[in-house]
């Protein structure tokens, strides 16, 4: 126990800090990015639907090193889009903080744009309707109308989407690298130490985590608890 | 007011071709389910859109082939069968959603119709905390709170049981009287539309078949269809023979007709009700010949049906297989008991549907 209070005492709590800052960060832009993305599939044609739908959802389905990778590819510093951020802007992903929001909110993002099209998809289609013949315009409809109807689905889908974005470790370990204060994160840092043999502090990573899991699985159940008192039981 | 519409539109393999025209301000839809009534009241308000046609409104053209008015600026107020009523939004924020214009506007708006529509009280609650009526009300509230010139009543009863679609039609007819706008009624019940309709116009298999007054087409609806879609259980093929004799195979009699009959006649149609029976003097075997005996059927009882007000009997002739349906009324039954069944029917001729 005294050993306990010791590594608490004199823990760094930086990636904490790194991951809730990460989590916020890549769960803000995945809400936008995620029902911007689910309302233009909703309402495109079947094969555009198709296509798209399976080009946003694959980073859920492939192994975060394998983005992680694609990622790399893409971002490096001796790449087309790597050069021309860091010459006209000045702004370097790899092994740097955006890095690591740039993995969160890759591999987050399907969730939040899955969660939002089901929910979305659930609308009646009437209300919309009556919205248009009502004189709303469309984007009244979908803040006022449909964001609201199908809340629940998309409340719920943000919060999977801050877990997933909180414990990315594949691929912002191969984009953001493990840089202690600056892109080390909790799942890194875990890792980390288990390989330096000192199984006490993981252990304390590993509660604080659970704690937070517990906190968000609370949380959705809190919000969708109204909804689950109308479900009959079995 | 007058509407011209006229509509062609392909989905898979139905194909929609309507055209209608009226000045009435009261118009009812008659046609089965799944005959493109609704498909059409879509085209009129702009949520579907027609392959081709034209649409005018009080020589406000809503669409043709150059022009395709967007749904919220064609003024076209629609009910949803299931009301449509924004869940999340309370009762105040529904009847508002559409409203332009100033806050303090809105807000009188609002509590017009609030006060319209009998909602005091009702303001803050959800539409799920609302009673059928009352859900009925503020999406009609909300629909007039938008000042629409034409309001299109698509199915609003099919999905309530008999007592509340009573007490709702009535209350729906007394809140659109004092509306001075043109209303469609769409539905696949004919009671509904003989209540509330002025001009008729019935619909096949996405085509209209017939239109004109309400009154006029249920008294000689002229075509098989319309009399079927009326109401009218007894429909049977039938032939001209001359310009006074028409001869029912199935029903094994030649009926004759001080009216004329016209040319194009098949079929011959009539209502349940419109049967009167005939039975045998006693002791007499076969019943005579005299002027008053024409056009009666010989008819055997197949099956009887008990209803709460009357009584369907399933009638069969000698000659073939197809039921007559004669529906009897309450008050007829303690004759019917007293002297059993009648040997024959009369079919009075007014009551004859000539039928093309």
């Amino acid at each position: 126990m005294e050993e306990i209070m010791e590594i608490l005492k004199e823990l760094d709590w930086s990636p904490l800090l790194i991951s809730l800052k990460t989590g916020v960060v890549a769960t803000i832009i995945s809400f936008f990015l995620g029902i911007f993305a689910a309302r233009k599939v909703i309402k495109a044609g079947p094969k555009v639907k198709a296509v798209a739908d399976g080009i946003l959802t694959l980073p859920m389905v492939l192994p975060p090193t394998v983005a992680g990778f694609f990622l790399l590819l893409l971002f490096s510093r001796r790449r087309p889009l790597g050069i021309y951020l860091y010459e006209n802007f000045d702004i370097k992903v790899v092994q740097t903080w955006l890095g690591c929001i740039i993995a969160a909110t890759v591999i987050a993002f399907p969730l939040m744009y899955r969660n939002a099209r089901a929910a979305f998809e659930q609308v009646d289609v009437n209300l919309i309707y009556a919205g248009r013949t009502l004189g709303m315009s469309e984007t009244a409809i979908f803040w006022k109308v449909v964001v609201p109807t199908a809340g629940p689905g998309i409340i719920s889908g943000t919060i999977l989407t801050f877990a997933r974005a909180m414990g990315e470790y594949g691929a912002t370990s191969m984009l953001a690298g493990n840089i202690p204060g600056k892109t080390g994160t909790i799942s890194q840092r875990i890792a980390m130490v288990i390989q330096d043999g000192d199984y006490l502090t993981a252990g304390v990573w590993v509660i604080i985590v659970m704690l937070i899991a517990f906190v968000v699985i609370f949380l959705m159940n809190l919000i969708s608890g109204k909804k689950m008192k109308q479900v009959k039981r079995w | 007011m007058a509407i011209k519409v006229r509509i062609e539109k392909s989905v898979g393999r139905f194909k929609l071709d309507v055209g209608f025209q009226t000045e009435s301000r009261r118009i009812g839809i008659l046609g089965a389910s799944g005959c493109g009534k609704s498909m059409t009241l879509k085209c009129i308000a702009g949520i579907e859109t027609p392959d081709q046609g034209s649409i005018v409104i009080d020589e406000r053209v809503l669409y043709d082939r150059n022009v395709n008015i967007k749904p919220q600026k064609r003024k076209v107020g629609y009910l949803f069968q299931n009301y449509a009523l924004f869940p999340t939004m309370t009762v105040e924020d529904n009847i508002g959603a559409g409203l332009k214009g100033k806050k303090e506007e809105k807000k009188q708006m609002i509590s017009k119709m609030i006060e319209k529509f009998r909602l005091e009280g009702l303001r803050d609650r959800l539409p799920g905390e609302l009673s059928g009526g009352q859900q009925q009300r503020v999406a009609l509230a909300r629909i007039m709170a938008y000042e629409p010139e034409v309001i299109l009543l698509d199915e609003p009863f099919s999905a309530l049981d008999e007592f509340l679609k009573d007490r709702l039609q009535q209350e729906l007819m007394q809140m659109l009287e004092d509306y001075g706008g043109t209303v469609i009624l769409v539905s696949h019940s004919r009671d509904e539309i003989y209540r509330f309709s002025e001009e008729l116009i019935i619909m096949d298999e996405g085509k209209t078949i017939c239109q004109g007054k309400t009154k006029e087409i249920f008294a000689n609806p002229e075509w098989k269809e319309a009399a079927r879609l009326t109401g009218c259980k007894n429909i049977t093929e039938a032939k001209r023979i001359d310009r006074h004799h028409v001869s029912v195979p199935a029903w094994g009699v030649t009926l004759i007709l001080r009216k004329e009959v016209p040319e194009g006649l098949h079929w011959i149609g009539v209502r349940a009700h419109d049967f009167i029976p005939i039975w045998k003097k006693a002791g007499e075997e076969k019943l005579q010949r005299d002027e008053s005996s024409e056009n009666r059927i010989l008819l055997v009882t197949d099956s009887v049906a008990e209803l709460p007000f009357e009584k369907k009997y399933f009638l069969k002739t000698a000659y073939e297989t197809e039921h007559i349906c004669w529906f009897v009324q309450r008050e007829q039954w303690d004759l019917l008991d007293e002297r059993g069944m009648p040997d024959y029917l009369e079919i009075p001729e007014e009551k004859i549907l000539l039928l093309q």
